[in-house]
């Protein structure tokens, strides 16, 4: 099994070796050392410790710059600042709440959407589909994660916002109206389109890890559920969804997470207004957004430093959003590493 | 005779399993009706926009029709090949500590590390490798775009090239020691040449993940109208151009945002397939 699964690697000559071993009987204890790649292998390890600590050093960097560079907004504004609701680059008042509410309103209508479509299409996959057409099923749903942000929001901009101006928004106003969440005109440019493509974006990731928690359910539990004469149905619920139920509470948060930070499509069609609105059909504006939009052209030291410490919050958020979908995935995998994109 | 042994199960049971199987159907075909007609609109509005032009031309000036994006395609190679220039080492290097000598509590907190660093958000990549690199240049650059993206391979060139690592038998490391070979030469001639197809797998996808960013190109690399081949001085990339494109108001410039969309995506859905054919045809099979 060996043989066949890995090719026969280049083996170094016999000669290297010998000379070594004629080397270490015959020199004095120094340049034994060399010969047999002590030094060399101290060397060697050094490096390699050093690229691994690399890793912990970029996520240090990053808290430190963002810290450093937010300080000003920091001392000037406080607590405050998160809950403030205006934001006037003018007059250098920086509140960012209407940035914060767009986020989290934009994701949880993206999750709301992606949830169930998600667990349909990991349960369709591992569960129901004849076993050929599971290979190809999955490489076409994980496509889904391999188009970038800016050619989502391309495709939103041009394809998505007018369909849902012509045919969605009339038949929401009417059936939906009365919640207040459907209210006012729509001009496509508006927080429920930002939603509806962020949940066409999330859907791979959430399928996807679905997938993989479900996959590892096993399968004397299904014969089990089966044995006792439930249908296909009873068994995925019994057996299936609710063993794997951590795992995909897991999945949800990672694409959660996702969905906090997406930036390009997201700008692209939420309309970039910073006001907080009780319409769906309103514009909004995100972190992200405001990062995207107005960063590179944001003159004075302190619309810098707010617009910095609103890229820390959204890290911070997203760090533990992760951290915590992470713990709740491996739990379930049994710590085997999960992967989130394609 | 008529009695068989397994009881008959009731209707509504029976409705309700139907129900579910036409539940999952649908959401499949409600998760992949945006995908076909993304790939549809691609090929439809993208493929009838693109010209020669658009391989060898720069853009013309605001409203006269016509130009292209070759700057941008260069520029994106320029920053891309930044990025992996220094992403790709890395990623490996760190790759190889998680897989050789990372099993203990720092090899657990490095892993931990690069599992959250996949999930910050590009836009504060951006943010950062301004605040390292623009801040200190006092003006944009590729190389800054480079660094961005380099910091969003590292993670998944990592993870993937551990695993990978992880699958070589342990026996051949064995071997190698056995016959006097030093650890780094096992490592470097052995292991990780025997696991190169799946660390090149892991590359290839991270390639393909940053190729399309946008975001952490905003403020990094800025973008730019002409050509520009100094790794110092603000450079255009394709899917910047897609954006500024996007968002403008001329029809022509929509047309060509469509043309650069589609080349994007044939050389990252192209990347994506080879890798996936390769690892099927591969001896990994859990790539």
């Amino acid at each position: 099994m060996a043989n066949a699964a890995f090719p026969r690697p280049d083996m170094p000559g016999a000669q290297p070796v010998e000379g070594a071993k004629l080397k270490s009987v015959s020199t004095t204890a120094p340049l034994r050392l060399l010969s047999t790649g002590e030094i060399p292998d101290h060397i060697f390890a050094i490096v390699i410790t050093a690229t691994g600590l690399a890793v912990l050093g970029v996520l240090a960097l990053i808290v430190y710059e963002l810290v450093l560079r937010s300080s000003l907004a920091w001392h000037a504004f406080g607590w405050k600042f998160f809950i403030a609701s205006d934001w006037d680059p003018v007059s250098e008042q920086f509140g960012a709440l209407p940035f914060i509410y767009g986020t989290l309103v934009s994701s949880l209508l993206a999750l709301i959407i992606a949830l169930p479509l998600s667990v349909g299409v990991a349960v369709f996959t591992t569960e129901m589909c004849p076993k050929k057409f599971r290979g190809p099923l999955s490489f076409f749903v994980e496509l889904l994660a391999a188009i970038p942000s800016v050619i989502y929001g391309l495709w939103a901009m041009f394809v998505l916002v007018p369909i849902l101006i012509q045919y969605v928004s009339p038949v929401l106003s009417k059936t939906l109206g009365w919640t207040g969440l459907f209210t006012g005109p729509f001009f496509g440019y508006s927080m429920l389109s930002a939603g509806i493509i962020l949940a066409i974006m999330i859907i791979p990731i959430i399928s996807s890890i679905t997938r993989e928690v479900l996959a590892v359910v096993p399968q004397h539990q299904r014969e089990a559920v089966l044995a006792l004469g439930a249908t296909r149905w009873e068994m995925i619920r019994i057996g299936v969804l609710r063993n794997a139920r951590a795992g995909i509470v897991g999945a949800i948060i990672l694409g959660l997470g996702r969905a906090l930070g997406e930036t390009m499509a997201v700008t692209m069609v939420i309309g970039n207004s910073p006001h907080i609105s009780q319409s769906l059909f309103a514009p909004g504006y995100t972190m992200a957004s405001v990062l995207a939009n107005e960063f590179s052209e944001a003159t004075g030291d302190i619309y810098q430093s707010a617009l910095v410490e609103i890229g820390l919050a959204l890290f911070f958020v997203t760090i533990i959003v992760n951290a915590l979908a992470r713990l709740l995935v491996w739990s379930v995998a049994r710590g085997q590493p999960v992967r989130a994109n394609a | 005779m008529s009695s068989s042994p397994v009881p008959k199960v009731g209707l509504r049971r029976r409705l309700t399993d139907h129900l579910m199987t036409l539940l999952a159907v649908l959401a499949v075909i409600i998760v992949l009706a945006p995908l076909i007609a993304i790939f549809g609109d691609l090929l439809y509005r993208g493929a009838s926009s693109l010209n020669w032009a658009f391989f060898t031309q720069i853009p013309k000036p605001v409203g006269e029709t016509g130009g292209g994006m070759a700057n941008a395609i260069v520029g994106s190679m320029l920053i891309l090949g930044i990025a992996s220039l220094i992403g790709v080492p890395f990623g490996i290097g760190a790759g190889i500590y998680l897989a050789e000598f990372g099993r203990n509590r720092l090899g657990g907190a490095i892993r931990f590390t690069a599992d959250v660093l996949n999930g910050v958000p590009s836009i504060v990549v951006g943010v950062v490798a301004w605040a390292i690199v623009v801040l200190y240049q006092k003006h944009f650059s590729a190389l800054a775009g480079g660094v961005a993206l380099a910091i969003m391979m590292v993670p998944t060139i990592c993870r993937t090239t551990e695993e990978m690592l992880l699958l070589v038998p342990q026996s051949l490391r064995e071997a190698a020691y056995g016959l006097g070979v030093p650890r780094w030469r096992t490592t470097l001639s052995i292991t990780l040449r025997t696991a190169t197809s799946g660390v090149i797998t892991g590359v290839m996808l991270a390639f393909a993940r940053i190729a399309g960013e946008t975001a952490p190109l905003l403020f990094t690399a800025l973008g730019n109208q002409f050509w520009n081949l100094n790794p110092s001085q603000p450079t255009a990339a394709l899917p910047l151009q897609i954006y500024v494109y996007a968002n403008s108001p001329y029809d022509d410039w929509h047309r060509q945002a469509w043309a650069a969309s589609l080349v994007l995506i044939i050389l990252i859905v192209g990347a994506v397939s080879a890798v996936r054919f390769a690892v099927r045809r591969g001896s990994f099979g859990t790539a």
